[in-house]
């Protein structure tokens, strides 16, 4: 008898979640480009809308082309499903509003994407719903910072953008010592160098616009549900254990125990606040994951190259990358991100403020843009774009200076990428001797 | 819905809509290590189409509590203690791959309070393989992935699953991960013990639809024949019907096909 066996991420990357075409025998995965769906008769119609049949109704809700991409996700990530939606921001929206409403709180990290920390400082405020902030590596502020209302703790696999690496099964034991699931966002990390759900997390999310497209062509967000977290048990999240008058009554656990979020962020959260994806984006994206775990590979590679070679440079004081052995996360990398700590690093040039912009000045490889993530290799100067809104201490807390300047190394040519980085760093010391 | 059964507390899905005493009554019995969500599409189908469904939590299963019975007979008389709780004199009775055992022993022992019989991946015996038993006993997550392998077919292993959006093998993973220590082992050594199911065969009075997988590789079409056979002869008698394209876990794989096919057979059809 042969011993069972699951498929390898390379085989999930190029095939999970899709069949060759029945009608036409495509074998890549079809756009489908339609806001609606035909239905052969009326019995069909009111069987699609009460749940006695799976299926289509209006691409707001899903898409086949969109569900080909929940699905390779999911299986990525070793989740019970996936949700795909406009945008990163999207998807952490939604799971908050599927688990939680005003008089809610979340306890975060405090080293997260600008994004993210704007939504959850300034914005969900507004409604009602609070956020803690706590240093991600120290267990007692997560402890402490939970009060009565407290629905979720969230943060990044690698914060963004001091790169500090999220202690996921310690984060993962607190949050449900207080029976609420951790959120964790893991665009920096992809599922080709960590999973997530299976170090404690309960629910994963993506900007599926960096690693996962890697062409920067398509903005997309991805919310997989890993189904292990009993909503029942912890008695905290009625949305999903209390019949919901805004669909037939019903009760997301008692469907089903292990798919309840994701019925109630679809059938509510998707149908009702709309930030679905286009099929088209979802088709570009998908086109990008085919490749991920080669691209990861060579990414990681071309990453921690550089990062040693700006370790070893006069000018950089101090470079921040877990796969270098001074990072106060190494080992913690080491542990939980053992195929590489990404591609994303930061590093602080002496010189401050004026040295980070002749630094980006000078540079003709590296492009200055707002994103991370893209084939193509990326530098940013966070302290006056990505986190320009928060206070020079909320930085500082965040670990960024005012001549941080962060990377996100793509896939050229090696040699081509410390030429032009010792091309910024020239250009960097000549502005300090001006 | 929830009601003492047999002096411990039973969780009771009725398919969206409220359980009515004046429609027909279906009892859908799903299998080892599952529970009531397995039966979504179809419950949710005959709810809203004019019977009242009691999809239960076995014991020991899902919400219900109790530990899991140990004999497909146990089952099969708790089923029947099910139908007095719930005040339903005739029902018919659906059943999944154990939950058909249960449903085919169920009908055997009442044969007037049973109207139709549905019996989904079915063979009787239904012998266990040596190294399932053992990992369900030793080395569950083993027993898992042996199950999710042979269960559903390769095409819904890797390619589009039935259900959009969800992968069908991880959300059986983690139902079966749900259920409390020993109960998948508990209900695979009930399966792989009953020996009475042919004998059972010739007291079912009722009409029988056997539901085949095209590629069930746990339960095999040819597997089926002796109760197919068995069950030809007796007063109601008994038709196969094969589901296209779908493993042992026909009801996630083809949804439609089986909701379908049991809602035709109960409506007469």
């Amino acid at each position: 008898m042969t011993e069972p066996r699951t498929f390898g991420p390379e085989t999930l990357a190029l095939h999970a979640g899709q069949s060759p075409d029945t009608d036409c025998g495509a074998r890549a995965a079809p756009i489908y480009f339609t806001t609606s769906y035909v239905f052969p008769d009326a019995d069909h119609a009111a069987e699609l809308f009460n749940l006695e049949r799976p299926g289509h109704v209006y691409t707001r809700i899903s898409n086949p082309t969109n569900a080909v991409l929940e699905e390779r996700i999911a299986a990525l990530e070793g989740g019970v499903g996936a949700i795909a939606v406009a945008s990163g921001q999207a998807a952490l929206h939604l799971a908050i509003t599927t688990l939680m409403g005003a008089g809610s709180h979340i306890v975060a990290s405090r080293s997260l994407y600008g994004g993210s920390h704007n939504l959850l400082s300034y914005t969900l405020p507004r409604f009602g719903i609070q956020t803690t902030f706590v240093d991600p590596r120290n267990p007692d502020e997560w402890r402490r910072a939970v009060r009565p209302g407290t629905r979720l703790f969230f943060g990044e696999s690698l914060g963004n953008p001091g790169l500090d690496v999220l202690d996921i099964p310690v984060v993962a034991e607190i949050a449900h010592e207080h029976r609420v699931p951790l959120l964790v966002d893991a665009t920096l990390v992809t599922p080709c160098l960590q999973r997530p759900l299976s170090l404690g997390a309960d629910l994963v999310l993506h900007s599926a616009t960096k690693f996962l497209g890697g062409h920067g062509v398509a903005v997309g967000g991805l919310l997989v549900d890993g189904g292990r977290f009993d909503w029942e048990a912890s008695g905290l999240f009625p949305t999903l254990t209390e019949p919901y008058a805004g669909f037939h009554g019903m009760d997301f656990a008692e469907e089903s125990p292990v798919a309840a979020f994701l019925l109630r962020a679809r059938r509510e959260g998707l149908r009702d606040f709309g930030a679905c994806l286009s099929p088209m984006n979802a088709f570009q994206i998908l086109q990008g994951i085919e490749t991920l775990p080669l691209r990861m590979r060579a990414h990681v590679a071309n990453a921690r190259a550089v990062a040693e070679h700006l370790d070893a440079h006069a000018l950089v004081e101090r470079v921040a990358y877990p796969g270098l052995t001074a990072h106060p996360d190494h080992s913690l990398a080491a542990r939980l991100l053992p195929d590489g700590a990404g591609a994303v690093l930061s590093f602080d040039l002496r010189g401050g403020r004026i040295a980070g912009r002749a630094f980006i000045a000078g540079l003709r490889v590296f492009s200055h843009l707002a994103n991370v993530g893209d084939a193509k290799s990326l530098v940013i100067h966070p302290a006056s774009t990505t986190h320009f809104r928060m206070s020079a201490h909320d930085l500082a807390v965040a670990g960024i200076h005012e001549g941080t300047v962060r990377l996100s190394v793509g896939l050229e040519n090696l040699a081509d990428l410390t030429e032009d980085l010792n091309r910024g760093l020239y250009a960097a010391e000549r502005a300090m001797q001006a | 819905m929830e009601l003492p059964i047999a002096s411990s507390p039973a969780f009771l899905y009725t398919g969206g809509r409220p359980f009515d005493p004046e429609q027909p009554a279906v009892v859908l019995i799903h299998g080892a290590g599952h529970d009531h969500s397995v039966w979504n599409f179809p419950a949710r189908r005959l709810a809203h189409h004019g019977f009242s469904v009691l999809a239960p939590d076995l014991p020991g299963h899902g919400r219900s509590g109790g530990v899991a019975l140990a004999s497909i007979e146990s089952l099969a008389d708790w089923i029947g203690a099910l139908l007095d709780a719930v005040g339903v004199e005739r029902a018919a009775l659906v059943g999944h791959s154990m939950g058909s055992l249960v449903a085919l022993h169920a009908a055997a022992r009442m044969p007037r309070r049973t109207d139709r019989l549905v019996l989904i991946g079915s063979a009787v015996p239904m012998p266990v393989a040596a190294p399932l038993l053992s990992a369900a006993r030793d080395a569950p997550s083993t027993a898992y992935a042996m199950i999710n392998q042979w269960s559903y077919t390769p095409a819904s292993q890797l390619g589009a699953s039935a259900m959009p959006g969800t992968s069908l093998t991880a959300m059986n993973l983690r139902l079966m991960e749900r259920q409390a220590d020993g109960v998948l082992a508990t209900d695979l050594a009930a399966c792989d013990a009953y020996q009475d199911g042919l004998e059972a065969a010739a007291k079912v009075a009722c009409p029988t639809l056997l539901l085949c997988g095209e590629r069930d590789q746990m339960t095999p079409r040819r597997a089926a024949k002796p109760l197919h056979d068995a069950l030809m002869n007796v007063p109601g008698g008994a038709r196969v019907a094969v589901v296209p394209q779908a493993g042992h876990a026909m009801i996630a794989e083809a949804p439609d096909a089986v909701g379908e096919s049991i809602r035709s057979f109960l409506d007469g059809k």
